[in-house]
This record gives structure tokens, sequence and C-alpha cells, in this order.
């Protein structure tokens, strides 16, 4: 086989990272309830981690709820009437009640207010957290409100997305801020229109397995050409899955990785190549053919960083469980996995599009979010089938190829953190 | 009947009524509950129009589409729905997606 782009000087791209290594690696970390445990404490209790978008939060007293089932909590972020955005732990500090919640406690909810309100026993507090009303408060013994204030969590915005931190000491002196935390990788895609592209289609998903093996499902695409044939026209099928796939680019940063590879509409390709359905609404996996008004917009520096013309998209993938493609037609999609268990996850995958000017525009978005969902199912499945067998321990070493360096650099973090916090596998 | 469609698009009225939804949760739950020869029939039906009907549909601004210009349009979307199951897997649900489900909880209006 032709390499169709150069790799490194050290031969592969898993040789040119220091300290990755080329052996099998084993997926103990992905069926140990004890594993678990440990990453539960070791990184989600104290890694900045992605809980929404500043357009969830349009004004003063905008509020939403986020589920960290994870880290056995729920938060509140909301914007407060300084238009500062703040984060607390969901719960009430007189007897213990869910604070902010409708109908079922286990979902999440939007909305505005002026005060939360405890559905219990009234109790009600600012949008900056201070207890402001305790029902006959004069039966209480010597309290004084300014003592119960609602938790708060450090709560930083980057790029528009809304970050927590759970860990009681982040957003301190000499802790890890936000931006620091995001790095290079993230400094990389600052400038991006983020709040332009305000058309969402948000799909989510339980699925059975743990949470990083979905994260290898989507941060390698070896997988691509044979799992996903049949969404080629057969023409195209068997070329593709002989061609197989190569990155153009991957890059790991700190505990955040990226790849960047081809790709693009295939509005050139061959039109007996192309499904009927993307030649009638110009779209497809790639997104909408036409750009929108204006372009695609420019690059900001971390895209195409290998600057390749036959660029389709970068997939950014920021520790521990945030990821951000951008897409070479001027969109983007993010994933999330919360785990809930070692074998279970929520996903939550979203599209981000600017808002359509007609019809042809709207039509061409939903061929794209439709595609993906498609794809998104063979994955999931894909997923439970791993987890299934791999906790029949009856294989225990998994050799990786180049092209899955990426799923070598996550299990290699998790570990690390870990094994920082004071655990081992 | 009162026909859903805007005039000159009555050869997709017969599908409208069972294909015109407006959430994609009900399209695709009319997929999987579909034969194959019901949305070949409507596919090829529809396929045939969808120049027509992307025009006619571009001359009113999105969010001020008429009610039958709506419809046509939420036909439109189950055409994108059963193209997979028409086009690529030749079968209402995708191959190997078992148990495995997707659900799009909040999208754009129209």
């Amino acid at each position: 086989m032709v390499l169709q782009f150069e790799k490194p000087a050290a031969g592969s791209w898993t040789e040119a990272f220091a300290g990755l290594g080329t052996e099998p690696l084993s997926y103990e970390d992905s069926i140990s309830p004890e594993f678990y445990e440990l990453e539960r404490e070791a990184i989600f209790r104290r890694t900045w981690l992605n809980v929404g978008r500043v357009e969830q939060l349009p004004k003063r007293g905008s509020y939403f709820t986020k589920e960290l089932a994870v880290c056995d909590t729920s938060v509140i972020v909301v914007r407060g009437s300084d238009d500062e955005i703040r984060a607390f732990h969901n719960i009430c500090r007189h007897r213990g009640n869910k604070l902010v919640w409708q109908d079922d406690p286990n979902a999440e909810v939007q909305g505005t207010c002026r005060n939360f309100t405890c559905k219990y026993h009234a109790w009600q507090y600012g949008l900056d957290g201070e207890l402001t009303f305790v029902q006959q408060e004069q039966e209480f013994f010597g309290l004084d409100k300014a003592d119960y204030p609602l938790v708060q969590v450090a709560c930083d915005v980057w790029e528009g997305f809304v970050f927590v931190n759970l860990d009681p000491n982040a957003g301190r002196d000499g802790a890890e801020g936000l931006h620091d935390f995001m790095g290079e990788m993230g400094e990389g895609l600052e400038g991006y229109p983020f709040g332009e592209l305000t058309q969402v289609f948000d799909y989510r998903a339980e699925v059975g397995s743990n949470w990083k093996l979905f994260i290898d499902a989507f941060q390698e695409f070896y997988h691509a050409p044979v799992l996903h044939v049949k969404q080629n026209p057969p023409g195209v099928a068997a070329p593709l899955m002989q061609m197989g796939f190569e990155g153009m680019h991957y890059a790991l940063h700190g505990p955040h990785r990226m790849v960047s590879t081809t790709g693009g509409t295939s509005e050139r390709m061959p039109q007996e190549y192309v499904k009927p359905i993307d030649i009638a609404f110009r779209s497809g996996l790639f997104g909408p053919w036409d750009k929108p008004e204006g372009g695609a917009g420019p690059l900001t520096r971390g895209m195409n960083p290998a600057g390749h013309k036959t660029w389709g998209l970068d997939s950014f993938q920021f520790f521990p469980n945030f990821v951000i493609l951008t897409w070479e037609g001027g969109w983007y999609l993010t994933y999330h996995y919360w785990p809930l268990a070692v074998d279970r996850h929520l996903f939550e995958g979203r599209l981000y599009f600017r808002p359509p000017k007609n019809a042809s525009d709207r039509l061409a978005q939903e061929l794209a979010a439709v595609t993906f969902k498609e794809y998104a199912l063979q994955d999931g499945n894909t997923l439970e089938a791993t987890q299934k067998m791999l906790k029949s321990r009856v294989v225990t070493e998994f050799p990786l190829c180049d092209q899955e360096v990426l799923c070598r650099h996550l299990h290699k973090v998790v570990h690390d953190e870990v094994a920082k916090f004071g655990g081992g596998a | 009947m009162t026909a859903m469609l805007p005039a000159g698009f009555d050869d997709l009225e017969p599908y409208a009524d069972r294909w015109s939804l407006a959430t994609e949760g009900e399209r695709y739950a009319e997929r999987l509950s579909s034969s194959m020869d019901d949305m070949e029939a409507f596919y090829a039906a529809a396929m045939a129009r969808t120049d027509d009907a992307k025009a006619y549909l571009d001359g009113f601004p999105l969010d001020e589409l008429p009610d039958d210009a709506l419809a046509l349009l939420h036909l439109l979307y189950s055409l994108i729905c059963v193209s997979f199951a028409v086009e690529c897997w030749k079968q209402p649900n995708v191959p190997d997606s078992g148990a495995a489900y997707l659900d799009l909880v909040k999208e754009p209006v129209p």
C-alpha cells in the first residue's frame, strides 16, 4: 500500500510521541469496577468539565442544570444579575433537597428566574447563591443566613463553552485555571465562530459500554471504511476498504489530542459514486455542500495543521470527555461521554450550523444530522458487543496500529492521572 | 379530504398523511414500523419532486412557511429519514444496531 500522507521521521506517529510505546494494550481499565471508582475521584472530580454553552444562558437569570452522575451530583449553572456565570451544587442547605428540578428529579431543566426556591420548605437563594429567605426564620436557633449560601463550584468560560470543576481548590490561586488547562490545543481553536453557529441538533443515548470505548471509536477512523461500508455506493465501497484509512496529521497536547483528516463533501466525486439523496439535497456525512453565505470562514491556527488542500475535518479531543470536530464546510460537532457505571455512559452528540437562510439550507442540515445518526447507531452497538466480550477476559492484550495512536494516548493519560492520585490499575 | 400539501404536489398527497411528521422521533418510529415496499414507493415518488419542492419552499422565509408548505417540508424530512433504509440498508433499521438508539432531544423548528 502506498502511503498517502507522510509520517514523522520516527517512522510512525506512535513512536514519534514519547512514552506511548507500541506494545499491545490492556482494556482492564474499561471493565474493572475498582478502576472506574478511581477514575471518578482522580479525573472527574478534579478536571474541568464542559457542561454547556453560553447561548443556553441568554439573559440575566437564565439557568440550566447538569446531572453529573459520575460525581454523584447535579449542578446549577446560572447567569447572575451582574452577568457573571456561576455554578452551584444543586442542593438546598436546609435539608438536602435537590433545589432545581421539575417533575422528574433525574431530568435536566433550564429556564429563567429571579431566585431559586426549594420545593420542600421554600428556602430561597439569589442568583449569586446567597440564602435570601428562610421560612419561619424565627423558629431556628441562631441561624445566620450568611452562613448558608449554595455550595459554589468553580466555573469558567472558554470560547463560549461553560466548564465546571468540582475540585474545591479549582479556581483558587495556584490551581490550574481553565485557559491553562485547555492549553495549546485550546488556543489553536480560539477565534472560531462558535457563537454564530446557533442552529443545534442535540442527540443523546445511553450506551452499554465504558465511556473510553466510545471515545476510542470516534478518535480513530481505521474502522470507517469497514464498519460503515454500506453507507457507500457499491462502486466506491470496495476501493475505499482496500485503501483503508490514514490520518493526515496527529498531535498530542498534554492530556488532549487531535487528528486531522482528509475528506470533504462528495460534490466533486463522480456522481455515480454518490448517494442519490446526497445529490438531491446537496449534503451528506461531511455536511452541506454549499458553504454558508460569505464562505466557511477562515481557519483558526490549530485547524488543518498539516496545511493539506484535501483537508476535511479536525477532531479535537479535550480530556477527559469533550470533543470538538470542525468541518471544512464551516460547521462543528461536539461529543460528550458521561460515565454512568464502568460499563455504561451517556453519549451526547450535537451538530452546530449557521442558521439556515431558506428551506434548501435547512434540508441540507437535516440530511447531515440524519447521516450522523445512522453512523452513530452503527458505532454505538458495536461498543456494547466489545464491552461484553472484553469483560470475558478471554483475551487481555490488544494490538493497536499507528492509526489508533490517539486511543493509546487516552488510556495512558487516564492511567497517569489515576496514578498521580495514588491509585493503580 | 382536504389537501395537506400545496397545489402542484397532488402526486405526493397520498403520502402526506403518513409521512408529514413534525419531529425526527415520529419520522424515525414510522420508518421502523414500515414495510420496505411502502417506503420504496414513497421514496420513488418524493425523489422525483425534490427540485420542485425545494424551489417552492425557497419562495418563503423559512420561519413564515404556510401550513401546507410546512407539511411539504416535513414530508421531505421523512424522505431523508427513509432514504437510508432504501439506499443503504435495504431494511428499515440500521444493520447491527440492535437495541442501540439515539434520541434527538432538541431539534430546530421548522
